[in-house]
């Protein structure tokens, strides 16, 4: 246990000396800043826009973070050959696997939380500047209800990581960020998946389109933005179903991922 | 006492070509036996199987066939792993952390901690030359600062047993030196180091045994002395006042006996011609000697005679 949490540590203390997530945490936030301006266009809308282009900025870059990082957790080490002289210490593969999983999900829900704080600071200036404009807002500035918005991005964005974690143990960074990118695109349209069989007559497709619903994660319970922003209640039981299904996901992958890393060869 | 390290018909194919894939022996059948407290040289041409052997011991690569043992454990367990340390060729760490911060997660895992971690890190430090670099970024390393970052590593845990794979690889002078002394100093604390080179006076220097692998193969395994004793291959003797005589009847015997003015000869003996008969004849003679020496083959020699011998490799198994 201990020597997973150190190698956690060290992936915590690498990536926070990476310009990659702090760029990124900058254009978020600058992106939030923005959404200011663009809001002050739209009469009665602004508090929504504000909401919503902050959420999906979180949830976008928050997505770009585990993968770009994600990919090469694994494959740099190999690629650089730093793994030869770690794995020859007391460090099993499966602690290495985990180690770096739990240390790239640390750096991302610590570049959240700035995002969070900056999103916040946005929303406290627009509550205190604002006008009578307020009363058509449909939910306060500062609502609490934002946050299950956030848990579920990051609980989304652990989901991301484990999937680039999985690829990046037998496959390139290039084609780990393809794939990642390529199943995180089609995890929201899991829906889509599931009723492919009103929209076309063919069995065999409509059966290959039931696997790939079950095989692919299905982001989009994940995506509360719409509720939140409009201030409709977000149900505890759909969080917790969700927050359980991103961790069975996730779980599955891991174990997958550790499977092959331990049969690996280091040439 | 189990041996320090020990291997039984290790044995490693990889599978070579992307659509059609092959097997490929890197490593063929190795078995060797290794005292606790030797320092053991592994040497062998590039693409001989050095690495492989070292990645095999260390289960970064797991064998086709045959077992390895470290410390009457098989290999890779994290038990034995405690006790050993490991300098892979050409050695790289993580850019963005500094010689000391690599160090000290090293050594935490190991088990260190708080002082603990931070006394055994400048120790390292100290001991391979780099102390003053400690909060430098890996980055800015040349390759010889990572090679004694790559030392200062293996030797964190002050292991039992030392694997060392082209540990004198872009160092200059002065760090081959100290690498040396490194090993001695090991050496007289009772650790067992195995080494692979490509440098054979440093192996003729360090090394109580050697083995040669070629092409995968072991072809030699043996104490340096003895390889170095039976490859005898004459001697060379300087006698002064040598008469017409004596110099007649000797050089029939000889090789060559090549006059250096003043009544002096350097006489070439072959290895067959015992040196005692003619030393006799000479002082008999009235001659005197000057000096005496044995002409031995150098592990050099009997390196690049043992690898021109093998026969070439085959790309494939049947």
């Amino acid at each position: 246990m201990r020597a997973m949490v150190l190698v956690a540590g060290a992936v915590f203390r690498e990536s926070v000396r990476d310009r990659v997530p702090y760029s990124m945490v900058m254009f978020a936030i600058l992106l939030m800043a923005a959404s200011y301006a663009i809001s002050q266009l739209t009469a009665g809308q602004d508090m929504k826009i504000i909401k919503d282009l902050g959420l999906a900025s979180m949830s976008v870059f928050g997505m770009l973070i585990a993968v770009f990082l994600g990919i090469g957790l694994v494959s740099k080490e190999v690629e650089r050959k730093s793994i030869f002289a770690l794995l020859a210490k007391p460090v099993t593969r499966t602690q290495f696997v985990l180690g770096k999983y739990l240390g790239l999900v640390a750096t991302l829900v610590i570049n959240l939380a700035v995002m969070t704080l900056a999103f916040y600071a946005v929303l406290a200036f627009m509550d205190l500047t604002a006008g009578p404009e307020k009363l058509v807002w449909p939910a306060p500035a500062l609502d609490p209800r934002l946050l299950i918005a956030i848990l579920l991005i990051i609980a989304e964005v652990a989901v991301v990581t484990a999937v680039a974690l999985f690829f990046s143990t037998f496959s390139s960074p290039l084609l780990s960020a393809l794939l990642t990118l390529g199943l995180w695109t089609a995890g929201h349209f899991g829906s889509d998946l599931r009723n492919f069989g009103t929209v076309v007559d063919s069995a065999p497709m409509i059966a290959i389109a039931r696997v790939l619903y079950y095989v692919l994660p299905n982001l989009a319970p994940f995506d509360v933005k719409a509720e939140v922003v409009h201030g409709f209640p977000v149900a505890a039981r759909h969080v917790a179903y969700t927050l359980a299904y991103g961790g069975l996901y996730a779980g599955v992958l891991l174990t997958a991922a550790v499977a092959i890393f331990r049969r690996r060869d280091f040439k | 006492m189990p041996a320090a390290i020990e291997t039984q018909e290790l044995t490693k194919d990889f599978l070579v070509g992307f659509w059609r894939p092959r097997p490929y022996r890197a490593l063929d059948g190795l078995t060797l036996s290794i005292e606790a407290g030797e320092v053991f040289g592994f040497l062998g041409p590039n693409g001989a199987g050095k690495s492989t052997t070292l990645k095999l011991l260390l289960q970064l690569i797991y064998p086709t066939n045959g077992t390895a043992r470290i410390l009457g454990k098989p290999a890779g367990e994290v038990e034995v792993r405690r006790r050993i340390g490991y300098l892979p060729e050409n050695p790289y760490f993580y850019d963005d952390l500094t010689a000391e911060e690599v160090l000290s997660y090293f050594a935490s895992l190991f088990g260190l901690r708080g002082a603990d971690v931070a006394r055994r890190v400048s120790t390292v430090l100290d001991d391979v030359g780099i102390a003053a670099e400690r909060r430098m970024r890996l980055r800015g390393f040349s390759k010889g600062m990572l090679q004694r970052v790559g030392l200062a590593q293996a030797i964190l845990n002050e292991p039992d047993v030392l694997f060392l794979d082209e540990p004198m690889s872009g160092l200059d002078p002065i760090g081959r030196r100290q690498v040396r002394d490194l090993i001695l100093s090991l050496r007289q604390r009772g650790c067992t180091v195995f080494f692979s080179s490509h440098i054979l006076p440093d192996a003729e220097a360090l090394c109580s045994r050697v083995a040669i692998v070629v092409q995968g193969r072991l072809v030699a395994n043996g104490a340096v002395s003895e390889i170095a004793e039976f490859q005898l291959t004459g001697w060379e003797l300087v006698a002064a006042d040598v008469n017409e005589s004596l110099r007649s009847s000797i050089a029939g015997r000889a090789r060559k006996v090549t006059s250096i003015g003043a009544g002096r000869f350097v006489i070439d003996l072959p290895p067959e011609v015992g040196p005692d008969r003619v030393l006799a004849e000479l002082a008999a003679g009235g001659a005197h000697i000057v000096s005496l020496n044995p002409h031995r083959e150098t592990l050099e020699d009997y390196f690049i005679r043992q690898v021109s011998a093998a026969a070439p490799r085959q790309t494939g198994i049947d």
